[in-house]
């Protein structure tokens, strides 16, 4: 018995496995480019939108005006032009958001990833450190730490946010590892001889990737929701306009009793716009990352047609 | 070329349900001897220990008590002396489709540990992951290097899994079950494979199976293990003409009679029912 059969990778001959060849130059998922369309647009707001409106704090004399020519947005109660103060306030809640989920993602990364993988004392540790963290209720020591700190940054608030708010991505991560640390692959990379920091970062960090985004994303929506609530009841940052800044000040003056509905719409639609678009991404970035998802519904559809085709050509 | 000794090997594993702790021998007092150019399989059912004995080899699970020994000295567990072990014994894993990372190219998979042994630097590596591929029957060329383990066929993967364990230039290779996961068309090709490469390469080889006929087919002694312990050892015809152990003669009585089958097979033939394509005669196999 000397025969060893030869695999070679045959090229395609049915159309059905052409067409799959071809899908491979895919078209991005339609939940994908309307999330990023919509988060693209709320970002260039954010970046442009400040260098063109007029000073968001200059107070005129035309308060509670609706929407004009002159005030695109109206202007709030002092006279404050609402679309400047709504380009101002992007650019803060975007800037929270991002800081709070870049140090969520470090400090969730941290503890979920390396205890999980090196598990022992050290896991335990990580553990149990994390499981209070998780208990702890977020807005109460929000609203806790913002009364007592007199200058509430812009830091400041977002490490608060951030130090609320990782936890629960961490568990995830961990158990996430421990699954993967004892897989096939990661046994065999140690046989291969590769070190523990290259096999976390490059056996089993890709294959957290689906899960890492998708909490960086959500850790973005709850940052800016969980700023937009602190601003709300007054405890926000300090001198950094917000959209929960803006409707803290469109509580006060009285901007819903007097109908000045061009107040609290922009920012409380930008919120929603923003958590809607994060969402989408989420949605699609595991079918993006994860190699075996990669276009699958496409290649179904395609696989499909060219089996109509056939069978009409039949 | 480089002997492996296992001597008296035991593993006890400490479980835990609750506060009440109970101990699992999964391993007690193996021994064998792994020689260039021999092959020894490593026979028995389920959970008898084979697989923890291929973890102890592979030094991802320590021993608790005996010792093993490469050309007679006792072998390093960490640092320099763990990656000169490492070097000396690989090991093709029993499932290819968890065995391969789904995120990396198959080159990545040959590549690496071509630059981690030093057998290569990154800019000669492709090439010699291209000779790896090329040895083990796979197209070596830049489009299969760059394919990911989800697009290949069990077979192909298995293949890319030894060239793999190959590329540290090992002299001792531990095959756990390496075809059990396979359809049963491509077993033989790999099973020839990996013989072809122990014999190129004078390679020592623990072939660990459930299956005996390929076990006295591929190698040249046998141990049988039931419950942690080598019940039967001896040379491969020996042990499967003439099994010693009340055990050995129920394994081999539960292994399919080829005869029937055979006989099956041809009056199936004959009625003309239709079967799958590795069932119908194959002369290019014998």
């Amino acid at each position: 018995m000397t025969t060893e059969t030869t695999e070679t990778a045959a090229p395609p001959t049915t159309t059905a496995a052409i067409a799959t060849t071809r899908a491979r130059r895919r078209r991005p998922a339609p939940t994908l480019v309307v999330g990023v369309g919509i988060v693209l647009v709320i970002v260039l707001f954010g970046l442009i939108g400040p260098l063109l409106v007029q000073d968001p704090l200059a107070i005129g004399n035309d308060g509670m005006q609706p929407p004009s020519a002159a005030h695109l947005l109206g202007t709030t109660q002092t006279g404050q032009d609402v679309l400047a103060q709504l380009a101002y306030a992007t650019r803060g809640s975007l800037l929270v958001g991002v800081l709070v989920a870049v140090l969520a993602l470090f400090l969730s990364a941290f503890f979920g990833i390396l205890g999980g993988y090196l598990g022992g004392w050290l896991d335990e540790g990580f553990s149990l450190f994390t499981n209070v963290v998780l208990i702890l209720p977020g807005l109460p020591l929000m609203i806790v730490i913002g009364s007592y700190v007199e200058q509430r940054g812009l830091l400041l608030i977002a490490v608060v946010l951030a130090i609320t708010s990782w936890a629960a991505s961490a568990r995830v991560l961990r158990s996430q590892t421990l699954s993967i640390r004892n897989r096939d692959y990661v046994q065999a990379a140690k046989i291969a001889g590769e070190k523990p920091w290259r096999i976390i970062s490059v056996e089993i960090l890709p294959n957290l990737l689906p899960v890492m985004s998708s909490g960086f994303v959500f850790a973005l929506i709850s940052a800016i929701l969980g700023e937009a609530g602190l601003s709300f009841i007054g405890l926000g940052v300090v001198g950094t306009q917000t959209w929960g800044s803006m409707l803290f000040y469109a509580q006060n003056g009285q901007a819903l009793t007097l109908g000045g509905w061009w107040w609290f719409v922009p920012p409380g639609f930008l919120i929603a716009a923003l958590g809607c678009g994060l969402s989408l991404i989420n949605f699609s970035i595991d079918a993006i990352i994860n190699p075996r998802l990669r276009s699958a519904p496409a290649n179904a559809r395609r696989v499909r047609r060219a089996e109509k085709k056939e069978e009409a050509a039949a | 070329m480089t002997t492996l000794t296992a001597q008296d090997l035991d593993k006890t594993y400490t479980l835990r349900s609750g506060l009440r702790f109970s101990q699992l021998r999964a391993v007690n007092g193996v021994s064998f001897e792994l020689r260039p150019g021999r092959t020894v399989a490593l026979v028995g059912q389920s959970g008898s220990g084979k697989s923890t004995i291929a973890k102890l080899l592979m030094q991802l699970e320590r021993p608790t008590s005996g010792s093993l020994l490469l050309d007679g000295k006792p072998i390093g567990r960490r640092g320099k002396a763990l990656a000169d072990y490492r070097h000396q014994v690989q090991m093709v894993f029993q499932d290819p489709f968890a065995s391969l990372n789904p995120y990396h190219s198959i080159g990545h998979h040959l590549v690496r540990p071509l630059i981690v042994h030093g057998r290569a630097t990154s800019r000669t590596a492709p090439g010699a992951a291209k000779e790896l591929l090329d040895r083990v029957n796979l197209p070596a060329d830049d489009a299969f290097m760059a394919r990911r383990p989800h697009e290949l066929s069990g077979g192909q993967r298995q293949r890319v899994a030894i060239a793999r364990a190959l590329a540290p230039g090992p002299t001792v290779l531990v095959a756990d079950e390496p075809v059990s996961m396979l359809d049963v068309s491509v077993r033989l090709g790999v099973l020839n494979l990996l013989a072809r490469l122990q014999r190129e390469e004078e390679l020592a080889m623990l072939y660990i199976t459930h299956d005996l006929a390929t076990a006295r087919h591929f190698s040249d002694e046998i141990l049988v293990m039931y419950r942690g312990e080598v019940v039967e050892r001896g040379d491969a015809d020996e042990v499967i003409l003439n099994p010693q152990q009340e055990f050995t003669r129920k394994l081999l009585a539960a292994a399919p009679e080829p005869g029937t089958n055979q006989r099956f097979l041809a009056e199936a033939r004959r009625r003309g029912v239709p079967m799958p394509d590795h069932l119908a005669p194959q002369e290019d196999l014998a």
